[in-house]
């Protein structure tokens, strides 16, 4: 019997994507495999109600672990997932990805000596085991990981699994009192889920001009706004980690793990280096144009038009060239 | 208090990164550099020192690498800490994320640290997990990515963007943290200080040394097996080229986007 144990994520009373991506991947995998697949969420009782979690039985998970216990932190899962493990043995942690999924994962592997690994995009039953695929070396080449011992942890790029609805909202809820170890205990979630800036929206938009650190500073983004204008209708500037965490642009327009996920008709990257991070959020784009300055810049692995250059030089021509057209 | 700071060699950024397929590893040969991002957590180390709000008696860089690591903490100490530690043996090469995690923490344990502050990834390794591996194994508390880090009494407060937003958590020491690059400028070293850092203390150790269970590390220890490597699926590449007119660049851009209908 190998079943698989799911870290479920919610915020503001609803479920993460990833995590039930996760489900329902965990479910498809641990059939395969002969097990089925539990969940385990965390939070303030009033957050968690019987209905929501009992719905998670729709993305295919059989038990819900419920704990009482702080939102938005790592290590009190790991004690609530350390004692389901313990007292079930699931043979196989599965994470949807994201930052918490990352973090759990890695110290229920130092807590239960179990092999991890991460940024998984594919996961399949081999021989009556699970095996992970995780691309290594910026997405050139592909490892194949096996666990040895009695876990093995997968924790998923984001957007890696696809939700699939397969069953009613039947899990069976199963509460749990969990003593949280000292360590975890000693972190306190002061305020979550900040905005910080104007509320914009970049998953509507048909035409998207992502600005990032080659932009310069926080003037730098007016070009990107001018040429987003000059497309006009549905353009919209949206904006990598780097530049959103120094304060340059709003989080709201932020791509990637830790931003929004979008699919625009066109992509325009300027000044933007391409990292895995920022790649899991756009990838999906019908048509992608970078504008670099640096040729190995790895955003050009996956672009379809690739300008090598100064944005300072090719933005103001290319948002007045655009603009004659559109005038024309 | 005492602050220890992982750091790690990695290939140049510059080096084409390949796996060696006799080995299935890395091949990890060629020009070697401080990780970049372990600068940005020296740095965090020295204004917690320099800001006066911490008493910081010391900072201390921690490696687990074959012997020529050394030079990454030569480059710790002439951007500021005060001595080094290098946890070297043949029996830790092929260490999976969990058994090196537990290996550094084997080695911080004999420093007992108040914090622990590490990059956000290695350049090579890009794991983004070590930090959380080592605090559990150390029984201390542990965020990663933090940009903003400020002294609150007994305790630090930090910011870090999770997924529906930025959090701030107050977390009381000891404990390690992980920053993210968007958190500080590095410095750059003064030429003396380069010039010092071979003087400054610098300890080797063995597994043995450490109390490292061998069963736990190395690629025999590790519960993780990787050997077999696959191509991603084929792509259709993309068209690039150079801007050496602009306003011939401009033009190519331009056809391709009315082209495609994009205009
Ligand atoms: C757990 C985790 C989560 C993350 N989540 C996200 C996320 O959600 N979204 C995200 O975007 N990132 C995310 N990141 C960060 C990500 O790894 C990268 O650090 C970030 O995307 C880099 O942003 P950038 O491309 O703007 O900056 P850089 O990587 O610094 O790239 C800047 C680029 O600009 C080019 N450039 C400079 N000047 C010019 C010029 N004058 N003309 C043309 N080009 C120029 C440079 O050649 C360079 O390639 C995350 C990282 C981690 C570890
Ligand atoms: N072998 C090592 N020795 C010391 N520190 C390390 C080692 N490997 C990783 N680290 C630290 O862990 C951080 C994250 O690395 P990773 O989890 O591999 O992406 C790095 O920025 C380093 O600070």
């Amino acid at each position: 019997m190998s079943d698989v144990l799911v870290y479920v994520l919610h915020y503001d009373g609803a479920f993460n994507k990833n995590s039930l991506g996760a489900i329902s991947e965990g479910a498809a995998r641990a059939a395969e495999v002969g097990g089925a697949c539990d969940a385990v969420v965390v939070g303030a009782g009033a957050s968690l109600g019987d209905d929501l979690c009992r719905s998670l039985g729709r993305y295919g998970a059989r038990r819900v672990f419920r704990a009482e216990g702080p939102e938005g932190l790592a290590q009190p899962v790991v004690d609530v997932m350390d004692r389901v493990i313990s007292e079930h043995g699931h043979r196989y942690a599965i994470f949807g990805g994201g930052l918490l999924g990352f973090e759990i994962g890695a110290g229920l592997a130092a807590r239960r000596r179990a092999g991890v690994t991460m940024e998984v995009t594919a996961v399949r039953a081999q021989d009556g085991e699970l095996v992970a695929d995780r691309p290594i070396l910026g997405d050139t080449k592909i490892s194949v990981s096996r666990y040895r011992g009695e876990l093995g942890i997968i924790i998923g790029r984001i957007n890696a699994f696809e939700v699939r609805e397969v069953g009613g909202d039947q899990a069976e809820v199963v509460d749990l009192s969990v003593e949280y170890s000292p360590w975890s205990m000693q972190a306190e979630m002061v305020t979550r889920g900040e905005q910080r800036g104007a509320d914009i929206d970049i998953e509507g938009a048909d035409v998207l001009v992502a600005g990032g650190r080659g932009l310069g500073n926080a003037e730098g983004f007016q070009m990107a706004e001018q040429l987003a204008g000059a497309f006009g209708g549905n353009a919209a500037v949206a904006a990598t980690r780097a530049v959103v965490d120094a304060g340059w642009y709003p989080y709201a327009a932020q791509i990637g793990q830790t931003g929004k996920t979008v699919s625009p008709k066109l992509y325009l990257a300027a000044g933007i280096s391409g990292a895995i991070q920022h790649k899991v959020g756009m990838q999906s784009s019908e048509n992608i144009v970078a504008i670099n300055k640096d040729p190995n810049a790895p955003i050009f692995e996956f672009s379809d038009l690739g300008v090598v250059g100064d944005l300072n030089k090719i933005l103001p021509k290319l948002t007045e060239a655009i603009r004659t057209r559109k005038a024309g | 208090m005492k602050i220890c700071v992982l750091v790690k060699e990695v290939p140049d950024a510059a080096v084409e990164k390949r796996i060696d397929p006799s080995t299935g590893r890395m091949d990890r040969s060629g020009e070697r550099n401080l990780n970049p991002y372990d600068t940005h957590a020296i740095e965090a180390a020295m204004q917690l020192r320099e800001g006066g709000a911490l008493q910081v008696d010391e900072i201390v860089a921690v490696t687990m690498g074959p012997e020529s690591a050394v030079r990454a903490l030569h480059k710790a100490v002439s951007l500021g800490a005060d001595r080094s530690l290098h946890l070297s043996d043949g029996s830790l090469a092929g260490s999976d994320v969990a058994a090196t995690g537990y290996a550094l923490a084997k080695a911080l344990e004999r420093e007992s640290p108040d914090l622990v502050l590490l990059g956000q990834q290695s350049d090579d390794g890009e794991c983004y997990t070590i930090g959380a591996v080592v605090a559990d194994h150390l029984r201390m508390p542990s965020l990663t990515q933090v940009v903003k880090l400020e002294v609150d009494g007994d305790a630090l407060r930090l910011e870090r963007q999770a997924e529906y937003g930025y959090d701030t958590v107050r977390v009381k020491l000891p404990a390690v943290i992980s920053v993210g690059d968007a958190i500080n400028e590095p410095r750059y070293p003064s030429l003396k200080a380069i010039m010092g850092a071979k003087k400054k203390p610098l300890e080797m150790v063995s597994a043995v040394d450490v109390g490292i269970d061998a069963s736990l590390v190395g690629a025999d220890g590790s519960r993780v097996h990787c050997g077999e490597f696959k191509e991603p699926p084929a792509k259709a590449a993309g068209q690039v080229f150079e801007d050496e007119n602009t306003d011939e660049t401009v033009a190519k851009i331009v056809d391709w986007l009315v082209e495609r209908k994009l205009i």
